[in-house]
Order: C-alpha cells, then sequence, then structure tokens
C-alpha cells in the first residue's frame, strides 16, 4: 500500500507543473492583455501610463521570468494580486469563495449518489422492463438537457409562479435575523435549486455505469454460488452483488469532480451564488491575469486531489489494484 | 449486416438516429421552409406569443423565433462538427503516435492526456475564449482543442491491442513502413470506437456553444444561436415564456439525439457492453 501511494504521489509533481504551465500558457499566449481592457475603459490613457501598469503587474518581464516568479510565489500559495479595483490577494478571494463551492458540488456528489445508485440497481435487476427503459430515458434527458435552461425554467416556475424557492442568492435578506436552525433551513432553501438540477444533470453517468456494472457482477459465478445455497434473492442482490458493483463506482467520483467544477460556473452565475465559478466568471470578464490562473490552477488541483482520493479509496476497498 | 440488425432493434438509438437526422435536414434547408428572414426586425410584432402566423411567436425585436430556430439549428451543427473534427484529429493523431511507438513518446503523450483531463473543461474554454474575440471560429478551435483527450486514449488503447497482432507482424515482416502500418492497416479497426466517441463529442459541444452563446462569450449576435436566443428570451421570461422554451427544447433534442445514436452505435458495435 505505501508503495502504491509513494508512485501516486510521485506521478503527483510532473502532472501539477504541467497543470502550472497549461495554466500560465493558456492566458499569456492568447492575444489581449489586462492593460488592454482598462485601455478600452479608459480611452484617454497614455502609453506611458500603460506601461507603468505593466511594469506593475510585471507583464514587461519575459514569459519564462513570469512564469518563475509565479511559480516561486505559488509554492508559498501566493497567486499574486487580483488586476482589479480592489488589488486584494487572489489567494484570499479564492479562500472566500471555495467552501461555498465545495459544499454545493459535494451536496449535489451526495444527492447523485443517493438517486443514481438505486435507480442503477433497480435498472439491471428489472432490465428490459418498462421501468427500466423509463429510467433510461430520464436520466438521458437529465444528461442532454442544457443545465443554465432547466435553471431559469425552474426559477421561473418554482420561484417566481408558485413561489415556493428563493432564486438567488444563498440566503435571504433577514438571514442575521433568523436563529441558527432558521439560518440552516433557509440556506437549505436556496441551495434546493442550484443542487438539485446539477444533480440530475449528472445522474446519467452514475446510474448507467451502476447498472452496467450490476449485470456485470450477476453474471459472476459467486452469486452463482450464493443462490445455489439458497440464499434469499434479497441478500444476494443487496449484500452479495451490490456491494462488489459499487467498487467501480469510486472511480466515477473522481471522474466527475471536473465536469461539476466547471458546471459551477454556470449555476453560480445564474444563481448569483458567490462561489468560486462565479468569481471566475467575472475574473474572465474584467481579463483579471492572476485572479483566472489563480482558479484555474485550483480548479485542477481540486480535480487532481479528487483524483487521487477516488485512486486511493478505490485501492483500499480493491486490494487487487494495488498489484497493477 | 449483424451491427445494422442490432442497430435498429435498439428503440431509442433508432430515435436517436431520426432526431439527428431531421435536425441535419432542417439545418441545410433552413433558408427554404423558414417563414421569415431570420433577421427581418418587425415592430408591430414585439413579443407576439405563438399563433398560426408565427409558431413559436416573435422576440423583442418582432423576428420570428421559429426561423431563428431554423437557421440557429445550422450554427449548433457547424460548431458541433467542426469542433468534434478537430478533437478528432488530434486524438487520433497523438493516440496513434502514442500507441504505436510506445516508450518515452506515450509517456510524454499520456502525461498530457492526463494533465489537459484536470481541467475542468469548461473554465479551460472560458478562460481561452476571454482572451480571444469571442466568434463561432474561435469557439470551434477551443472547444477542439481542449475535448481530444478521450478520442487519443482510445486510439491509443486500439494501436496497443492491435500492433502486436499476427497481421502486423506479418506486415512488417513483407517490409511495410511505420505509416503504411499506422494509416493502412491499424487505424481503420479503430474506427469505430473513435465515430461513438466523435457521436457523442457532437452532444457535447452543440451544450457547449450553447453554455458559452448564453453566457455572452460565444457566438455573437446578431448570429441566432439557440444559446443566444435563450440568453434574449431570459430577460423577458415572465412575460414571453415562447422565447425559452422553444430554442431550449430545440438544444435538448439535438443533444438528447446524438447521445442516443451514439450510444446506440456503441451498443452495436460490441453487444458485450449493452446493459
Amino acid at each position: 500500500m505505501l508503495t502504491y501511494l509513494a508512485k501516486k504521489l510521485a506521478l503527483l509533481i510532473p502532472t501539477f507543473i504541467g497543470i502550472t504551465i497549461v495554466c500560465f500558457a493558456v492566458i499569456h499566449l492568447a492575444p489581449g492583455e489586462p492593460t488592454a481592457m482598462q485601455a478600452e475603459l479608459n480611452p484617454k490613457i497614455t502609453k506611458e501610463a500603460i506601461e507603468r501598469m505593466r511594469a506593475h503587474y510585471g507583464l514587461d518581464k519575459p514569459l519564462t521570468t513570469q512564469y518563475v516568479l509565479w511559480m516561486k510565489n505559488l509554492m508559498r500559495l501566493d497567486f499574486g494580486r487580483s488586476i482589479s479595483t480592489d488589488e486584494r490577494p487572489v489567494a484570499e478571494k479564492i479562500r472566500e469563495r471555495l467552501p461555498v463551492t465545495i459544499g454545493i458540488n459535494v451536496a449535489s456528489l451526495i444527492l447523485e449518489f443517493l438517486l443514481a445508485i438505486p435507480l442503477g440497481v433497480l435498472s439491471a435487476m428489472r432490465r428490459g422492463s418498462l421501468y427500466d427503459r423509463t429510467v433510461t430515458v430520464v436520466v438521458f434527458i437529465g444528461f442532454s438537457i442544457p443545465g443554465f435552461w432547466l435553471a431559469l425554467i425552474c426559477m421561473e416556475y418554482f420561484g417566481v409562479r408558485l413561489g415556493w424557492l428563493p432564486i438567488s442568492g444563498l440566503m435571504s435578506p433577514e438571514y442575521t435575523g433568523l436563529s441558527t436552525l432558521g439560518r440552516i433551513g433557509d440556506v437549505a432553501l436556496h441551495l434546493v435549486l442550484p443542487v438539485s438540477i446539477a444533480a440530475f444533470g449528472s445522474l446519467a453517468g452514475l446510474s448507467r455505469y451502476m447498472r452496467a456494472s450490476m449485470l456485470e457482477i450477476v453474471r459472476q459465478d459467486y452469486i452463482l454460488t450464493a443462490r445455489a445455497k439458497g440464499l434469499p434473492e434479497r441478500t444476494v442482490i443487496y449484500k452479495h452483488a451490490m456491494r462488489n458493483a459499487l467498487l467501480p463506482v469510486i472511480t466515477i467520483l473522481g471522474l466527475s469532480i471536473p465536469g461539476l467544477i466547471g458546471g459551477s460556473v454556470i449555476f453560480e452565475s445564474i444563481f448569483a451564488i458567490p462561489g468560486l465559478g462565479q468569481l471566475f466568471y467575472q475574473a474572465i470578464m474584467m481579463r483579471d491575469y492572476n485572479m483566472i490562473m489563480g482558479s484555474l490552477t485550483i480548479g485542477a488541483v481540486l480535480t487532481l486531489l479528487g483524483n487521487l482520493l477516488a485512486d486511493l479509496s478505490y485501492s483500499l476497498a480493491d486490494p487487487r489494484i494495488r498489484v497493477r | 449486416m449483424e451491427f445494422r440488425k442490432r442497430f435498429f432493434s435498439d428503440r431509442l438509438a433508432v430515435v436517436g438516429l431520426i432526431v439527428v437526422l431531421a435536425f441535419f435536414i432542417v439545418s441545410v434547408s433552413a433558408p427554404l421552409i423558414a417563414p421569415y428572414e431570420p433577421a427581418a426586425i418587425d415592430v408591430d410584432k414585439v413579443l407576439d406569443p405563438p399563433s398560426p402566423a408565427h409558431p413559436f411567436g416573435t422576440d423583442e425585436l418582432g423576428r420570428d423565433v421559429l426561423s431563428r430556430m431554423l437557421y440557429g439549428a445550422g450554427i449548433s451543427l457547424k460548431v458541433g462538427f467542426v469542433a468534434v473534427g478537430i478533437a478528432t484529429l488530434i486524438g487520433i493523431f497523438l493516440g496513434a503516435i502514442a500507441g504505436y511507438y510506445g516508450g518515452w513518446v506515450d509517456i510524454i503523450i499520456m502525461r498530457l492526456v492526463d494533465i489537459m483531463l484536470c481541467f475542468p473543461s469548461f473554465f479551460l474554454i472560458l478562460a481561452v475564449i476571454a482572451f480571444l474575440e469571442p466568434s463561432i471560429y474561435n469557439i470551434m478551435i477551443v472547444i477542439g482543442l481542449t475535448s481530444w483527450m478521450g478520442v487519443a486514449r482510445l486510439v491509443r488503447a486500439e494501436f496497443l491491442t492491435l500492433k502486436e497482432r499476427d497481421f502486423i507482424l506479418a506486415e512488417r515482416a513483407f517490409g511495410a513502413g511505420s505509416l503504411r502500418i499506422i494509416f493502412v492497416h491499424i487505424l481503420p479497426n479503430a474506427l469505430a470506437p473513435v465515430l461513438v466517441s466523435a457521436t457523442l463529442g457532437i452532444a457535447s459541444a452543440v451544450l457547449v456553444e450553447s453554455s458559452l452563446s448564453f453566457l455572452g462569450i460565444g457566438v455573437q449576435p446578431p448570429t441566432p444561436s439557440w444559446g443566444i436566443m435563450l440568453s434574449e428570451g431570459k430577460e423577458v421570461l415572465g412575460v414571453a415564456w415562447w422565447l425559452s422554451l422553444f430554442p431550449g427544447l430545440a438544444i435538448l433534442l439535438t443533444v438528447l439525439g446524438y447521445n442516443l445514436l451514439g450510444e446506440g452505435i456503441r451498443d452495436a458495435i460490441d453487444p458485450r457492453l449493452k446493459g
């Protein structure tokens, strides 16, 4: 286990360096600079002022020097300052927003697993039935539906027409006046739409995977053995088959992280949720170099860690993996 | 024959095929079948609800929603096809050389794949698009450049299993060159999974294009993209539901069609994978 862990960790380093290079290249090789944006906003700006601004942000140095500097600071978790009017450290701005995005994504993941696993198992057990076909169609619709569109429709219907659910932000204006329980309820109510829409969109992958995995398992000899020794079907399915079918699903967890983080840009801007996605979108609009690089790096590193976590839990659950 | 029989016995796959063909026909014949010019402004008919004259209503400039949607079909498909074309070419190229040559080439390419897979692709696409002029061509290129990894992995895996097979060894013994072996003997065998992945890729490219256009950094108005129509409709959602409903349904149907078709082809190619 230790050598497996060490191997995995050693592989993280080149991947991480690669991530930073891609981030850096994307931002600096693309035409358009943050100073250009400010020049657009203020047409009277002089050439000297732009040069001073570039020097101020370190944009006048050669690319390699900029990268090395950025990387050095990164080692101290310093992503530089936001190239916007508030000039606050990027790390600080991200730290404020990250818990919101992670919280929402974890909530969506939990909901997704709670729904997808029973859906998939039942589909496999009743393969070809009306239930199976209905579930297949429904999860495919979820997979194909534009999330932002579904969000709009739900906001209009549940939020505006019916008035059941709040449609923007994380908390009501009267939040501070509420009791602790009231506060939790308030935030939970605000999260219903974004979390369930995100979960609906990602249901397909997991439930189809679970179904396929389950169908594969029930064909195995040990299931035949379990049945042959007279165990009730319930025990065979839920104890012997499902446990084993759940194993490969762990990898799906790691794979679904980038999609969730990417999707948070859309959900957070539609629902006005102050998370990393919204921050990133604003940074994009302002061409805030440091902010974009910081968020992009954090997004990729979160994925990297998610994958590592999935790998490790998989190898803990299934010792055969470690040997390979 | 086997393939065709299996494919057509899968009802969902056939539905997918029909939807895909229908949208394809609509998109090429839009100029013929659209009742109005997509950009024709009619100030007397601003935000008219659906009626016989305008089956899907009109928008805030009095333009016919149905006509704009018919033209929008072409935009979505163009982005989908070109983006997936780019991704597939890159994926085949990198996957083939990684799988065929192995060793260092393979290690470097697969590391690159791992790195690219770490990025939330929507983040990456947004970051690049933000610095380029938002235009339909930039979107195609950027989606293509950020979605080749799956194809590369598939092609590499096929190459790894195929290159040691006897028929390839025989070719080599007869003196066939590497290029000939790659393109004439191995690649055709790897095309089936690539076709599946390309079909599914079109679905996700259409989704990404509509999301980008919706956020205002995709296809630019007045081009009638479905995503733009939705973003314009958002402003008047309370009073003009038809502006938000129909383009959204069109995206859903197109994406669903390609997804069902892709899954159907996959199941028909390899029935063992069918659940």
